[in-house]
């Protein structure tokens, strides 16, 4: 009961959002702005990375992998002395505009200040408001593994300069309300960026790239753009929204990082939320879709053997036409994961398997097993180029060696919530 | 001294489908429920992997799945002038062990008894006088009907993704269906699986010799589905590696994937798996339970206080738990008296092994319940006056496995069981064989029951049950008659060498025959013949349920699983809406 409740007032708050005045200040009475503040750190996944595995929730300790080094997030429970509990929401403010810490110091944009800039104060002052209303939990996180000298804070400042455009979110007067909303969640709260915006060498987003596809922890995040093959141009709005709202759709299913996101935040958020999220993302302006490379011959020796591996191992979940099973397993057919540019996802769920995630609308979370005790490199890499150019897809084979690579840098899956 | 746990609402002994399916009711009533398992935690993904099943020696052979004989075991003998000995390795019959119960290794078979099997009593009396029924049978009207329990069996197929094809919708008969079934609201969720070469011989076969052939309903998804429950099954493969698996492709309904994926997540739900209940706990002189005693798997003993108790476990463990917390008058034989280990009984079999020559049956392409069946000569669909017995089978075509092991023990007559002639005959047999078999009722006799063993304990001490058991007169007579008619269809479906095959002697312990142990807590309106209810309902301790085929009076010509999950979830509704109202007895006897 007590959960249908505080889904109709997520539902009725997150609604209301757009359009509520700005608040000075809440206070720990307040329930209006604490349960708003709930539901925006809900669409934040706050708690995906603010809580370590088999840790408490919200009091860290979680290691974010970047390219640089190990980063483990800071306690966000009200407790004084590890967590937020002495910030002002000035300076929660600050840390979440500017990347800036309690103290002035600056923080790694492991946290996504560059997006959660766009986040309206009031906003960030309500999420201020509920975090105050957790328990408070005493927990230090562990110190960042980076080398010098990025561990030296203030080199951080010139990171700031290159790749920071602080600024809150403005409304495109051209657009409509629901568009406007659903680019204020992507762009800020949201973090998409975070994931899907490809990094230059310096962790900063590409600019041009917005959203074009990236690669996290050998993740790869996939295209939300509006390219057919490799994007969400074959997706519409209602297979987004059923996508954020129970992790699967006829199309494809969360896992790996994507299942958390799904499991922690947006199941939880309103249709409508989730439907201005999707209406944003498909009138996005994207980059033009690359023209499809040619696909390999069914005789080519590599599909001849891919198709083995994939008869042998696959087509009992994924069919021998590649289709799927509607809600349970994913189609490799016309899917962008599997005609990206990028295919450390395929590699990695193959090698180690992976679940998809389950939640209330959705509940089965079928798994996909590991193959790595099966399968080398070389039938590996065959049938990742088979399931790439079967079935009217079309993409770049992959070779062993690729497949070595992203093998060996492989760390322990992120398991499915 | 047993440490004592936050009291719960509700305790349940046991998370197989019973378990599952009223731990799912009655969370949804709101009640705090705490289900305590022996075995371990099994999940679909974690547990029945695609790249690891099936392994037939694992599982089939080695029975890894099941319950191991040093957790428990039972004694058997075939009268009572015998002194019982404990079976030591799983033959006859093969008990699950772990979350999902006999659900997880089950083929799928969703039958719904007959019409007439719910008043077997009464209807065999009326039709052929009681002097036709053996003076030892003790068979009994259920205390429900079938239309009592239609709309709970509607409501398990549903859960289950049900494959079959219905014979009578609300009274109007269906081409292609089961003609002596009881109405049904409305037609299966899925239509039937497809058929293999020899499902549709004997189809074509029986439909040709006058009788109606229909297909077997299964628990087998023949396409995508998503229960009432919002869950997903996968459309069966026909791996054929139901039967002693676990399923990969959540397409063999199983607790795992048709209900737990929804239980789990509830707050008020939570289950402790590995601790064995030892007993029910009595308030000291009164007609209620208190909860239970647990053991876990460190040795620890717990107390688990709960209002209600629901005894889900395996039927025969069932008996056992009212036998060792003394709930229910023991059922002794010589008087007649008491009535916990009364009316069990087993499953029979009449069937006729079939050979082919020249075929190409490809017997790996198989579902768990996939077969084609008539009902012609099952219960008492057919006039039994002048036979000399009472009861019948279903007979079915199937088609459910091609494991290898299994299958090379059938040779042809005179071939070798070694060597170059017994290896090319394997290959030969393999795409040859087949059989029509006829699954039949074992009716209850007063000098067949269960009881505590005086000898043989368990690793904690208490006694083992003692099953007293042998085939009767009137069950090996029927299934010569089975058998017979089986041969019959054999021979016209052109089987070169037909081999009719009905029950021994004795009943033999050791190969195996058939998992569907019945009776020895059961139903039924008298608290003098029965040991529950009508809703299964203890008439000893009334917040006391037992649940299973231990409330079958007697055994039908059937699988028993569609029946025990009607069961189950007509006592759920009985106490979601009647017993929480006003808890006490809900049949005054």
């Amino acid at each position: 009961m007590s959960s249908v409740l505080s889904r109709l007032f997520a539902c009725a708050f997150g609604l209301a959002v757009a359009g509520t005045p700005l608040l000075a200040h809440a206070d720990g009475q307040d329930f209006v702005t604490i349960e708003r503040g709930r539901y925006l750190a809900t669409a934040g996944d706050c708690i995906s990375c603010h809580t370590a595995p088999g840790g408490k929730p919200f009091a860290g300790g979680r290691g974010i992998m970047t390219p640089f080094g190990v980063i483990y997030t800071p306690n966000i429970t009200p407790d004084r002395d590890t967590g937020l509990g002495a910030w002002s929401n000035d300076q929660f403010v600050a840390a979440m505009q500017h990347g800036v810490g309690q103290n002035g110091e600056l923080l790694y944009p492991a946290l996504p200040y560059p997006y959660y800039t766009k986040v309206r104060r009031d906003d960030l002052v309500a999420i201020k408001a509920y975090l105050d209303t957790l328990d408070p939990v005493r927990n230090e996180a562990p110190p960042n593994g980076l080398p010098f000298p990025l561990n030296v804070r203030t080199a951080l400042l010139g990171w700031n300069m290159l790749f920071f455009t602080p600024g809150e979110f403005k409304p495109d007067a051209a657009k409509s309300e629901e568009w406007n909303r659903g680019a204020y969640l992507v762009e800020g709260l949201g973090h998409c960026g975070a994931c899907h915006t490809p990094k230059n060498q310096l962790g900063g987003d590409k600019t041009d790239k917005v959203l074009a596809g990236g690669v996290l922890d050998e993740w790869y995040a996939p295209n939300l753009g509006s390219d057919l093959r490799t994007g969400l141009g074959a997706w519409s709005v209602e297979d987004i929204v059923q996508y954020l709202k129970t992790g699967r759709n006829a199309k494809s299913a969360a896992s790996g990082p994507m299942a958390e996101v799904v499991y922690y935040s947006t199941q939880h958020m309103t249709d409508a939320d989730l439907k201005a999220m999707a209406t944003y993302l498909k009138d996005r302006p994207s980059a033009p879709a690359a023209p499809a490379p040619k696909p390999l011959p069914a005789e080519d020796p590599v599909m001849k053997a891919g198709l083995a591996v994939y008869q042998d191992n696959c087509s009992a979940c994924h069919v021998s036409t590649g289709a799927g099973i509607a809600r349970l397993f994913p189609a490799l057919k016309d899917s962008a994961v599997v005609q990206a540019d990028e295919v450390q996802t395929l590699v990695r769920i193959i090698d180690q398997g992976t679940r998809a995630t389950a939640t209330k609308t959705a509940p089965t979370g079928p798994g996909m097993p590991a193959f790595n005790w099966k399968l080398n490199d070389v039938q590996t890499a065959a049938v990742i180029t088979y399931i790439r150019n079967a079935w009217g897809n079309a993409a770049a084979p992959v070779s062993a060696e690729d497949v070595k690579r992203i093998r060996g840098r492989l760390t322990d899956t992120a398991a499915t919530p | 001294m047993a440490r004592k746990l936050p009291k719960k609402d509700v305790v349940i002994i046991g998370l197989g489908w019973t378990g599952s399916l009223l731990a799912h009711e009655l969370t949804d009533a709101g009640l705090d429920v705490v289900a305590i398992e022996r075995g371990p935690w099994r999940d679909t993904s974690t547990d029945f992997s695609p790249t690891q099943d099936p392994d037939e020696l694992r599982y089939g052979i080695r029975l890894d799945l099941f319950l191991r004989p040093a957790q428990e075991t039972f004694t058997l003998r075939h009268n009572v002038a015998q002194q019982a000995l404990p079976i030591r390795w799983p033959g006859a019959f093969i008990v699950g062990n772990g979350v999902g119960g006999a659900g997880v290794h089950w083929n799928g078979h969703t039958w719904r008894f007959l019409e007439t099997d719910f008043t077997l009593k009464s209807h065999l009396t009326q039709r052929y006088g009681a002097s036709a029924l053996p003076e030892d049978m003790q068979i009994e009207d259920w205390g429900v009907t079938y239309a009592d329990l239609e709309p709970y069996y509607d409501k398990f197929e549903y859960i289950a993704g049900t494959s079959g094809r219905a014979g009578n919708i609300q009274g109007k008969m269906q081409a292609g269906g089961n003609p002596f079934e009881g109405p049904r609201t409305r037609d299966y969720p899925l239509p039937p699986l497809k058929d293999t070469a020899p499902t549709a011989l004997f189809a074509k076969t029986a439909s040709e010799m006058g009788y109606h052939a229909f297909p077997r309903p299964a628990s087998n998804a023949s396409e995508a589905y998503v229960n009432p429950l919002g869950i997903a099954m996968g459309p069966c493969t026909y791996c054929g590696f139901c039967e002693r698996f676990g399923c990969g492709n959540y397409s063999k309904a199983s607790p795992q994937a048709n209900v737990l994926p929804v239980l789990m997540r509830k707050s008020n739900f939570s289950v402790r798996t590995e601790c064995e209940v030892l007993h029910i706990n009595k308030h000291p002189g009164g007609n209620v339970a208190t909860g239970v005693t647990f053991v876990d798997s460190s040795g620890e003993e717990w107390d688990q206080p709960a209002d209600i108790v629901l005894v889900c476990a395996y039927g025969l463990h069932n008996v056992r738990m009212m036998l060792l917390s003394g709930i229910g008058q023991p059922y002794d034989p010589k008087t007649g008296e008491g009535v916990v280990g009364r009316n069990y009984a087993y499953q029979s079999a009449g069937a006729a092994g079939l050979l082919f020559e020249g075929k190409r049956f490809n017997p790996f392409v198989g579902a768990g319940s996939l077969g084609q069946c008539i009902d012609d000569f099952n219960g008492d669909n057919f006039d039994h006056a002048g036979l000399g017995f009472v009861g019948g089978a279903s007979i079915t075509t199937s088609n459910y496995h091609g494991r290898p092991i299994a299958m090379s023990a059938t040779r042809a007559p005179g071939t070798p069981a070694w060597g170059s002639a017994w290896k090319k005959q394997v290959a030969s047999t393999y795409q040859n064989t087949s059989a029509v078999a006829g699954q039949g009722s074992v009716y209850s006799y007063r000098d067949k029951y269960l009881d505590l063993d005086p000898v043989y304990k368990d690793r904690f001490g208490r006694p083992l049950l003692r099953m007293t058991f042998d085939w009767h007169e009137n069950e090996k007579k029927m299934t010569r008659f089975i058998a017979q008619k089986c041969a019959e269809i054999g021979k016209a479906m052109g089987a070169k060498h037909v081999t009719p095959r009905s029950l021994p002697d004795h009943f033999n312990v050791v190969p195996y025959q058939s998992t569907h142990n019945t009776g020895g807590a059961i139903m039924g309106d008298n608290p003098k013949r029965s040991a529950v209810n009508r809703y299964l309902q203890s008439w000893d301790a009334h917040n006391v349920f037992v649940i299973g085929a231990s409330a079958f009076p007697q055994n039908a010509g059937y699988n028993p699983t569609g029946t025990v999950g009607a069961l189950a979830l007509w006592a759920a509704d009985a106490i979601r809406n009647q017993y929480l109202k006003n808890p006490g007895p809900l049949v005054q006897a």
